[in-house]
């Protein structure tokens, strides 16, 4: 079983204290080249439950300025496709926790899209979140594909996705659905509206065979519990990059602690 | 048959097009796929669409018999003098349609990418003209370069945001458009430039551009007996006049059509605009397309004299033409299109836009017939080039 649904139902069912799953999205190549296997293991020790590894690409049409800045640094230091398995080729000897790589459709099409999928199955990776990949073309095109190299490929919801839609989405889901929390790029808020408290109740009442993660605009430990309340887990990025850019990379600990401890 | 080199119903054209959106925009271009055929269709939009073609752009632009042109090139040439239009090229005859579509469903506020700000300016234009708020974004560097035309925007009431991001060009201006769209998903318009992004765009732009085929096959009988030239020649950046001009001419294939891409310094300095030649299949701004990027994937900065030619991409029909072979693909370099333009002027009298002077450089490098009927769109005029012509050829 493949270890994002290993995880979900793990978290389901230590049942006296429900815990949420904290995922933590960082871009890889940033802010040092090298660093991306040591983030990995610090996050994990951390006690993260889910890492989205970013494979930076030059037109990232659905992120906010602080991941923008984060794969423009990392294109600057170097990171290509090839690195990043490079320096994952090991990664399952040390890290146990599901990892994913979330990236723009167009590296991928250029590395092979089978090849690609062979090399994360290859190295342990779990799944896939490619936001330019539209849903129809992946279910009529790349699901086979993935499947046959056992990667969950993560689809997202918006606000704004029709209830119809929504249960097609979750109809050819698996490992969970990426719930993205408002009508926006990804970025850091400091906390929820009515709107969006509204838009996790509506997705919760329709009791949907997928987990959701929250995604977009968790920051700290408010939204994270904001977030967290009707669904399985978030997902932190832009805040996790800033404090990056801000804070050493050996202070990943204190950064997670404020979220969850 | 009939279908061969227009979109099919996803939006593609052989390999190429569909919509490559993230999911947050699904519901914007859902609902423009569902409705746009149907509603370009109906007799109120059609009525006010040539209305405001007529009276307020002033077509039917002119089909022009270029006399002395012809003599030097030993073949017909016309002029399709898209150049006459109001606010100074092609991007009108878009905007006006895409406006119409935006008040009809009910959208309150419009934006737009722009390069050189031809774009910028007829999408303000239009803007002013139905009362709507404009939010143009413009690459950070494009706004130095390219000072009068965003004095225009400003002028019609536009507010200019420049884009900070990556290159700061085209390229990121499409790109900070389609993240304010993901930002705006209610009551936001995006109108798009040429004949990229994703379905339905490419198709929505081409058929709002068709207006120049359907004219030149009009005006062409009166003038020469057929409908049928033997070439037609337009230069590509994205695409929109030259789809605009080939668009009822794609299914006849005694009709040669060329399109001419911006060879920059050279295809293998290093600095160049030839997509064609230089790019590789992959996904930009929503379309699969050719397009140019390094091994790895990354999008790279194209180059050419002429702000409306230097971007990465071609919309997806061009490059179902290309790889069929349906039109055949030219390059002119900045120097070829330089000096094609002062021709003009010295022949003609025509002071046209650089990128309309790519398509004229192609004329050197074919061999004709005497008899042969060559029309080539003029897309544009010179007016906002002055400060490149006046540079490149030390006027001052
Ligand atoms: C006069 C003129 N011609 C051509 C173009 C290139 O656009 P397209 O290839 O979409 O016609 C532009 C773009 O700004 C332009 O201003």
């Amino acid at each position: 079983m493949n270890r994002i649904n290993n995880k979900l139902k793990e978290e389901n069912t230590s049942n006296n204290k429900v815990e949420k799953l904290l995922s933590i999205y960082f871009t890889a190549g940033y802010p040092k080249l090298n660093d991306t296997v040591s983030i990995i293991k610090d996050l994990e020790k951390s006690g993260v439950d889910m890492i989205e590894i970013g494979l930076p690409f030059s037109d990232p049409l659905a992120d906010g300025p602080t991941i923008q800045e984060s794969g423009v640094s990392a294109l600057q230091n170097g990171m290509t496709t090839e690195t990043l398995f490079s320096q994952l080729e090991n990664i399952r000897e040390d890290v146990g926790i599901p990892l994913l790589i979330m990236g723009y459709f167009n590296p991928i099409m250029q590395y092979g899209v089978e090849e690609f999928c062979k090399k994360c199955d290859k190295i342990g990776i779990d799944g896939l979140i490619i936001p330019d990949l539209p849903v129809d073309v992946y279910h009529q095109k790349y699901k086979e594909i993935f499947e046959r190299y056992n990667l969950k490929n993560i689809l997202l919801i918006t606000p704004q996705t029709s209830e119809e839609r929504i249960r097609f989405i979750d109809s050819i889901s698996d490992g969970f659905i990426y719930m993205v929390s408002s009508a926006s790029t990804t970025g850091a808020q400091n906390s929820f509206g009515e709107s969006q408290i509204n838009y996790f109740k509506k997705i919760s009442k329709m009791d949907l065979n997928t987990p959701q993660i929250v995604g977009f605009g968790i920051s700290n430990r408010e939204t994270f519990q904001q977030a967290t309340k009707l669904t399985s887990g978030a997902i932190i990025g832009s805040a996790f990059v800033k404090f990056l850019k801000e804070n050493s990379i050996n202070q990943i600990n204190e950064f997670v602690d404020r979220i969850i401890k | 048959m009939k279908n061969l080199f227009h979109a099919d119903k996803n939006g593609y054209y052989g390999e190429f097009g569909g919509a490559f959106i993230p999911e947050m925009l699904y519901p914007n271009v859902e609902e423009l796929r569902k409705k746009y055929i149907e509603t370009m269709q109906e007799v109120s939009f059609q009525k006010e669409f040539q209305q405001l073609l007529k009276d307020y752009v002033g077509r039917p632009s002119p089909l022009y018999f270029a006399k002395r042109l012809s003599e030097k090139y030993q073949v017909k040439i016309y002029l399709k003098r898209e150049d006459l239009n109001h606010t100074g090229a092609h991007k009108i005859n878009n905007t006006i349609g895409q406006i119409l579509l935006a008040k009809r469903l009910k959208k309150k506020r419009i934006i737009a990418e722009t390069g050189a700000g031809q774009h910028g300016v007829a999408t303000a234009t239009v803007c002013a003209l139905m009362g709507m708020k404009c939010v143009i974004f413009m690459g950070e560097i494009d706004i130095a370069r390219q000072a009068p035309n965003v004095a225009r925007m400003k002028m019609l009431g536009a507010e200019v945001i420049p884009a900070k991001s990556g290159s700061k060009t085209l390229k990121d201006a499409t790109n900070e458009a389609i993240r304010d769209w993901i930002n705006n998903p209610e009551d936001t318009f995006y109108i798009i430039g040429s004949v990229v992004g994703p379905h339905p765009y490419p198709d929505m732009v081409a058929r709002f551009q068709s207006i120049i085929s359907e004219e030149i096959k009009r005006q062409l009988v009166i003038k020469e007996g057929t409908e049928n030239p033997d070439y037609i020649i337009a230069c590509v950046g994205g695409g929109s006049n030259a789809a605009g001009a080939f668009f009822h001419y794609l299914e006849d294939k005694n009709v040669k059509l060329i399109a001419v891409e911006a060879a920059g310094k050279g295809i293998n300095s290093g600095e160049s605009a030839a997509t064609s030649i230089l790019g590789e299949e992959g996904v930009i701004h929503g379309s699969k397309t050719l397009l140019m990027q390094t091994d790895d994937g990354q999008i790279t900065e194209p180059y050419s004299i002429s702000a409306g030619l230097d971007y990465p991409g071609v919309g997806p029909q061009h490059a179902h033409l290309f790889t069929s072979g349906r039109a055949k693909f030219l390059n002119a370099t900045d120097d070829e299109a330089m000096q094609a333009g002062l021709e003009l002027c010295k022949l003609e009298g025509i002071i046209p836009a650089i990128e309309s002077a790519h398509a004229l450089a192609a004329l050197d490098k074919m061999e004709f017939n005497k008899e042969d009927i060559v029309v080539v769109n003029l897309s544009g005029r010179g007016d906002k080039d002055l400060d490149t012509y006046i540079k490149y050829f030390k006027f001052d």
